[in-house]
């Protein structure tokens, strides 16, 4: 079922694109008052790339997914995708929150079917949400509704909803963040390969320093508000990556002591 | 029915021998329909006993029903098992038939039999049921006048206040307008306006159509903004990452989630839509059920007024049910919602 499902996707290819963040600035205006959350960041995704943004919590990296996503301005700088100005959302590049936020009224499959049906295609792409609802493994679950479903499920409909557009950008805030360790796991394994496969560009905010080790092949490391890019690591393993690997515990001994956390190890 | 399961008999490790739990089940089970039978036997004898004090022509027919209605009890009761779901919905309302029966009983002696109760202003059940066969067309007349009456006013006002609420919470310019008139106005009971409207609009019925729909569209206004005000951000940007334009935002995202604000505000609209009706129907309507209890006061008719109370509660109640019918099925997706 999962062949078909991805012979069914393979038809509709979806290759990365690249991304540019150029000495991108970032406010908000709070009672009058300017926050600064970001401060001149820069960072070129090659199409394709598995990129993870890690940061202590609060440091504006949700806010730097919501720039790329085209849902928010940036003060100063420039976004753009394959060379071009990101200057509002659209659907090459998806968002997966932290929260599934599917929509209680509608089904599972309604709700995967958001997308297409916002675009006004999802008639004549119906195949393509049935697929999106394989590839995560739900399709026994399309008349469910959202109050019906574990935290897990629930986060892979949201993916489904996502992957059902054929986006050139992944953006995930922190998709895993709520599940419990155990789905977590698994879950990961599963972005891991639906990455490989589908060969979209991912840009993951986590603050998970070994969820983005596992996971990206490139880790940034963001320092405190307002965020500044603090290292930029490469991550040259092979995948299905193990979290014992001695290479990794060591970068992950890095990360923690650029945090700020090494006295912990 | 029996409950008697096959491990009980197991477990006991000996056939049972003794007649007496069977016995004892069969009273659980069967015991209040048989008391429901009862009742309403009693209800029947209270009619045909005693020569009433009034001159009433349905008495004799009334005991007879009552008799008619205590077999159904008794051959629903005993035939539990055979009826269906029919026997099931009988077996559940026992209860009901008891508590019926038993205050019947009680009203017929109260007032047809001994007069305990003042007469005029207590008419006994026959007085009723005889206004519901000789009065029927006049009645029948009424319920049409009130359910157009209702009906019109309420669609009006609500889809009015459906409208202009979406139209309040999605835009800032017609909240900066609409805001302050809801605030001034919308408080001030339908009523008020009564005699002002009774002479400004052309016709009685036009008048209180307005009156209605004002009633009704206030709440429904105020509760679908407040509804469209609280859909979460984390919704919209979703839609708009998958490439949603504002007119699907409204549509698809704000109204749906809306819904259940907006249903609250429809029941409270039914609510104070009801009071408006009446009031009208009794001031200046020369037509419905607010204007037959008139009428009825009038000529000291309080049988009457009692018939027309009973079918009045009987549609107020059926509208409530079907607009919560209306919301199970537009609101499925909301576990554990309300039911009526």
């Amino acid at each position: 079922m999962v062949a078909a499902a991805l012979a069914e996707i393979a038809t509709h290819p979806a290759a990365g694109a690249a991304l540019d963040i150029e000495q991108v600035s970032h406010a908000f205006d709070i009672d009058g008052a300017e926050l600064p959350v970001l401060s001149d960041v820069s960072i070129s995704v090659e199409p394709g790339e598995f990129v993870a943004l890690l940061g202590p919590s609060g440091c504006g990296k949700s806010t730097l997914l919501r720039l790329v996503a085209g849902l928010d301005k940036p003060k100063a700088g420039r976004l753009r995708e394959d060379e071009e100005r990101i200057r509002s959302p659209h659907p090459s590049r998806v968002v997966v929150f932290q929260d599934p936020t599917l929509f209680p009224w509608r089904s599972v499959w309604d709700n995967v079917a958001l997308g297409l049906e916002a675009q006004g295609i999802l008639r004549s792409q119906r195949h393509r949400v049935d697929a999106a609802l394989d590839l995560v493994g739900l399709s026994s679950f399309r008349k469910a509704y959202p109050h019906q479903l574990s935290g897990g499920m629930a986060q892979r409909v949201a993916l489904a909803r996502a992957l059902v557009n054929d986006p050139k950008i992944l953006i995930l805030d922190e998709p895993l963040g709520k599940l419990d360790s155990l789905t977590r796991i698994t879950m990961q394994a599963e972005l891991v390969s639906l990455w490989q496969r589908k060969g979209f560009t991912t840009l993951l905010v986590t603050h998970d320093a070994e969820e983005a080790l596992v996971l990206a092949n490139r880790v940034i490391v963001f320092s405190d508000r307002p965020a500044r890019v603090k290292a930029d690591i490469r991550v040259d393993r092979p995948y299905p990556r193990h979290r014992g690997d001695p290479y990794l515990a060591d970068l992950r001994r890095q990360i923690l002591g650029l945090l700020g956390l090494d006295a912990t190890w | 029915m029996s409950t008697y399961s096959l491990s009980d008999g197991l477990a006991s490790g000996a056939p049972r021998l003794s007649r007496a739990p069977l016995l004892a089940i069969w009273i659980r089970d069967s015991g209040v329909g048989v008391l429901a039978s009862i009742a309403w036997i009693a209800f029947g004898l209270s009619c045909l006993w005693w020569e009433d004090v009034g001159d009433w022509s349905r008495t004799h027919s009334l005991g007879i029903a009552a008799f008619v209605i205590a077999a159904i009890a008794l051959f629903g009761t005993v035939g539990v098992d055979y009826l269906g779901a029919a026997g099931q919905a009988l077996h559940k309302r026992a209860p009901w038939l008891v508590a019926l029966g038993a205050f019947l009983t009680v009203w017929e002696v109260a007032t047809a039999k001994f007069a305990w109760l003042p007469l005029p202003f207590f008419p006994p059940p026959q007085a009723i049921i005889e206004v519901y066969t000789d009065d029927l067309p006049k009645l029948l007349d009424s319920v049409f006048a009130s359910v157009k009456l209702q009906l019109g006013g309420y669609l009006i006002g609500a889809t009015i206040g459906f409208l202009t609420g979406i139209s309040i919470g999605w835009s800032r310019a017609v909240g900066y307008w609409v805001h302050p008139v809801l605030r001034f106005i919308g408080p001030l009971p339908a009523t008020a306006w009564l005699p002002i409207a009774f002479f400004t609009f052309p016709s009685s019925w036009s008048a209180s159509t307005f009156l209605i729909a004002l009633a009704t569209g206030f709440p429904v206004t105020v509760l679908t903004w407040s509804g469209v005000a609280s859909v979460t951000n984390a919704y919209y940007d979703v839609a708009r990452t998958l490439g949603a334009r504002p007119s699907f935002l409204v549509l698809k995202v704000a109204i749906p989630a809306a819904l259940p604000h907006v249903f609250v505000g429809l029941f409270m609209g039914l609510g104070a839509s009801f009071a408006v009706l009446v009031v009208a129907e009794m001031i200046g309507v020369k037509a419905g059920l607010g204007w037959y209890l008139q009428w009825a006061q009038g000529w000291a008719a309080y049988a009457n007024m009692y018939a027309a109370l009973i079918v009045m509660s009987l549609l107020c109640s059926g509208a409530i049910t079907l607009l919560f019918s209306i919301r199970e099925r537009l609101l499925v997706w909301q576990k554990g919602t309300v039911k009526w």
